[in-house]
């Protein structure tokens, strides 16, 4: 394994995302993005945070992707349906997307920090650590996504049961 | 675990700011051109696992957990977002029998 | 009694509150008789309380109701001052104005507005009883206020006639002016005494230097406020027009009550006067000049409200000789005196008006002493009485204040003996042209002559003794008298007299002052008589051609055409030049832009608003990155 597994791994990255956008099958694009939300997984390894590769690999690759795919599955839209935009309002949109990573990028230069990532605490990223900071220091904050969560989740069985009928 | 912390030992932090602005950005064209709600969808989320990864990796720069609890809120934040979201273009497809954003010019004056 | 005193404005004040609250309801015999109670009980207070003062050994009362303002070093009281002073203008405001609210049940009878005539006098009553009664500054500018603002209403109270609606808001406009100064002059007694109260700042100014810069100050501009009340030059042209409202209006308000507001106010600050003598010089100036003004204008008046009101501002104008020249006791005397028969004259003009059927000018009259016997003796009480024959009141009073000024300075004596030559004469030329001769109205007009009711002629009676007996209460010593008055008053001009010195004039001087000018009046008296009555002269109209001099005084010295060029048209333009150039198109032309602007702007913005969900996120990226590139590259 040499240093330049970062650089696979962040060039895979970049390319399946731009699959991501630019596949015209909305399936294939949620194929697209599951690869590069494996390789992000893949990042998280890299950086020992075990904790957080493991939910990213089941919430995002697993609950989320799958969502994603019942719902185009649902709504049968797995072919070419969508009417393209514009060519001027896609270069448009290329452009601005361009332009940020521009200023990104600048605002990256003028921070500059290049030193190199290093791990001081190798557990850090562990499950225990993490579990540590999360149940003293963000409890209130860990109890409130709870309420979060189940808010979603009623919202979401409202909003995608039929409508019921009010003047019956 | 000693050579995964090898092989990252080398990699610059600029590179991951960079590695996420370019995913940043990638999104938000996926966001500017297409008209699939689906599909912004999932440009939103692109956004959103850029800036987990640039968290995280700020967060062994630096050496604190709290960066990866935050990830970890994200997490919990857009698993909500998705089901809700979800939810709407299910909502939107029943009425409108499409997922075209243009669709939805309406709200207008 | 003395602690119900507070009862005495509250009286009226309830007749206001009945009569304005019940306009439409009550029936006018209601009206009157409330309107006229309340004032007759506080007039029935007001004699208990001066008997009660008069007994008693201090003279000086203050009643405090409750602390009304009160803000860091700031205290102001609403309390009543109780003294010697005020309790004759009680009296007066109180006596006369119960007279006035009976002759209006009869005067105003057929008028539509009765109500709301008695709820106004009612009012008016009550702001001028605050006026004299409050024991500071303030109390006394809210009355001063109240004052104003009922003798706006009251001139106006035919308003639907555009005339006597501007009338109104002239004298109103003018009194503003005025009342500007005494506002000033309040800031400035508080500044430097630090307190309003009368009986904290006098005796701290007693003991100031005479002609203290300060003091010249503030009483110039109290008397600037009094000029504006009291109708002196240069701001008398409102008290003729004010002629406009209902003649009893005419005789309480313009004549024996607040036009002597001034006075008052000058009778009551007299420390502050008498320690700054250039102010008094001003004041006697400008008031003998108002005097011999007035007189010279009433002579050619053919409009017999008109002379009585020229006739007021001239007689207003003696008191301020008066005051001027130190004689304070004198100037109230015929503040007293000439409340009495002004009124008098005032009501008996009002019964010849109502007998003519609103006809006011004297050329139409002319023998109506058969018609209306007790209105023609009681005028004529009323016109000796104001002309200066002994024994009437205005004899006493008037010849206290020419004594004094003789005493003063003798150049301003010989041109007050003029200007009384001049009352006596224009006093008899509108009696004789009202009254004698023949009948020069029309057939329909002397159909109707008749005398007024009892409601009208008793008031009349009333004043008409008391104008023939009102100066008895000062007769000098030079007539074998002990001048009561000045004895009843001397607590609250003391200091002043002690500070002038005492009068230093011998009998026999006097004796030839008081000749001097009875003799006057009487040489006025008949050559009136030789004029009017002998050879039946008569006015001729505006238009006919007369000499110069007459011409000045018909045109009243062209006052109000001078001021219409000098200000009034000046200021129109330049208020006109503001409306159309600095409001119109700067102001507006600013305040409509920026309105039509957002509204050009919107409809060009709005159409942005395509509900174009692709570009409103296109937008929002545009608008990240300009954030971003901001905030890196600016800082």
């Amino acid at each position: 394994m040499s240093i330049s597994l970062f650089y696979f791994i962040a060039f895979l990255s970049i390319f399946f995302s731009l699959l991501v956008i630019f596949s015209k099958n909305p399936v294939h694009s949620v194929l697209y993005l599951i690869i590069t939300f494996f390789t992000f997984t893949i990042h998280y390894i890299l950086l020992n945070a075990q904790f957080l590769a493991i939910v990213n690999f089941i919430v995002y690759m697993g609950a989320i992707m799958v969502l994603f795919l019942f719902v185009l599955m649902l709504l049968n839209l797995n072919k070419e349906s969508e009417p393209a935009k514009s060519n001027l309002l896609k270069i448009a949109g290329v452009v601005a997307g361009m332009c940020l990573l521009v200023t990104l990028v600048g605002s990256m230069k003028v921070l500059d920090t290049s030193n190199p990532v290093v791990l001081q605490n190798q557990n850090l990223g562990l499950v225990k650590n993490l579990g540590k900071v999360l149940f003293s220091e963000f409890l209130l904050p860990f109890e409130v996504s709870s309420i979060l969560l189940l808010s979603a989740m009623v919202g979401a069985v409202l909003l995608a049961k039929k409508e019921p009928k009010l003047y019956k | 675990m000693e050579t995964v912390n090898q092989v990252i030992k080398g990699v610059p932090l600029n590179h991951y700011i960079l590695l996420s602005a370019i995913i940043f950005s990638i999104g938000v064209v996926g966001v500017l051109i297409r008209r699939n709600a689906i599909v912004i969808f999932m440009s939103v989320e692109l956004m959103l696992n850029a800036v987990n990864l640039l968290l995280t990796a700020f967060s062994v720069y630096h050496n604190d957990a709290s960066g990866q609890v935050f990830v970890f809120f994200i997490m919990a934040l857009a698993a909500a977002e998705v089901a809700v979201g979800l939810a709407i273009i299910v909502m939107i497809y029943r009425n409108t029998n499409s997922t075209d954003v243009n669709v939805l010019n309406k709200l207008k004056w | 009694m003395i602690k119900l005193v507070y009862l005495i404005p509250l009286f009226p004040m309830l007749g206001f509150l009945i009569n304005g609250l019940g306009r439409n309801v009550l029936p006018k015999s209601v009206v009157g008789f409330i309107g006229s109670l309340t004032v007759l009980l506080s007039f029935i207070l007001s004699l208990t309380i001066f008997f009660e003062l008069n007994a008693s050994q201090t003279k000086s009362f203050i009643v405090p109701l409750f602390d009304w303002i009160s803000a860091g070093n700031l205290t102001i009281p609403f309390s009543f001052l109780l003294d010697p002073l005020s309790s004759l203008m009680l009296l007066i405001i109180t006596g006369i104005g119960f007279l006035i609210h009976v002759y209006s049940t009869g005067y105003m009878h057929n008028d539509a507005g009765f109500a709301k005539f008695f709820s106004y006098l009612n009012l008016f009553i009550f702001f001028m009883l605050l006026l004299v009664l409050g024991s500071n500054y303030v109390i006394m500018f809210i009355g001063w206020e109240g004052v104003g603002l009922c003798s706006y209403l009251l001139i106006g109270f035919w308003f639907t006639n555009a005339s006597y609606a501007s009338a109104a808001k002239k004298a109103f406009v003018m009194n503003r002016i005025g009342d500007l100064g005494f506002l000033i002059a309040v800031f400035l007694i508080f500044t430097t005494f630090g307190s309003v109260e009368f009986a904290k700042i006098f005796p701290q100014a007693a003991n100031m230097v005479s002609g203290d810069k300060i003091l010249i100050l503030i009483t110039a501009l109290l008397f600037v406020g009094a000029i504006g009340k009291s109708a002196q030059i240069p701001l008398f042209t409102w008290l003729p027009d004010a002629m406009a409202g209902p003649t009893p209006v005419s005789a309480l308000i313009h004549a024996a009550t607040m036009v002597t507001a001034g006075i008052y106010m000058i009778s009551r600050s007299n420390i502050l006067f008498t320690l700054a003598p250039q102010t008094l010089e001003v004041v006697s100036i400008i008031g003998l000049a108002t005097a011999i003004l007035g007189a010279t204008i009433a002579v050619t008046q053919t409009d017999i409200k008109k002379v009585l009101a020229y006739s007021t501002v001239s007689q207003l104008g003696y008191m301020f000789l008066g005051l001027g020249v130190g004689a304070y006791t004198g100037a109230f005397f015929h503040v007293i005196t000439h409340a009495f028969f002004k009124a008098l004259l005032f009501l008996g003009a009002g019964s010849v008006i109502h007998a003519m059927s609103n006809e006011q000018d004297m050329r139409h009259m002319g023998g109506l002493k058969k018609k209306l016997p007790i209105t023609f003796l009681t005028m004529m009480i009323g016109t000796v009485a104001i002309a200066g024959l002994p024994p009437f009141a205005g004899f006493f009073s008037k010849d206290e204040i020419l004594a004094h000024v003789y005493e003063h300075n003798k150049i301003l004596w010989i041109i007050g003996v003029i200007g009384a030559v001049f009352t006596s004469f224009y006093m008899f030329r509108m009696l004789f042209l009202t009254f004698s001769g023949t009948f020069r109205g029309t057939h329909e007009q002397e159909h109707h002559l008749h005398e007024s009711p009892k409601s009208m002629t008793i008031p009349l009676i009333i004043l008409a003794v008391l104008s023939a007996i009102g100066g008895f209460i000062g007769i000098p010593e030079v007539l074998g008298g002990k001048h009561w008055l000045a004895g009843f008053l001397s607590p609250v001009f003391g200091s002043s007299s002690s500070i002038m010195g005492e009068s230093g004039l011998d009998h026999t001087t006097e004796f030839i002052l008081m000749g001097v000018s009875v003799a006057g009046a009487l040489a006025a008296l008949l050559f009136a008589y030789t004029r009017y009555v002998k050879n039946a002269h008569v006015p001729v109209g505006d238009q006919v051609k007369r000499n110069a001099l007459a011409k000045i005084s018909l045109n009243k010295y062209y006052v109000d055409e001078i001021y219409a060029a000098l200000i009034t048209r000046p200021l129109d333009a330049l208020s006109r030049f503001f409306f159309k150039v600095v409001d119109k198109a700067g102001i507006d032309g600013i305040v409509n832009g920026l309105g039509s602007g957002a509204n050009e702007a919107s409809k060009g913005f709005r159409l942005l608003q395509a509900g174009n969900v692709g570009f409103y996120l296109f937008m929002m990226v545009a608008g990240i990155i300009a954030l971003l590139v901001y905030g890196f590259y600016k800082f």
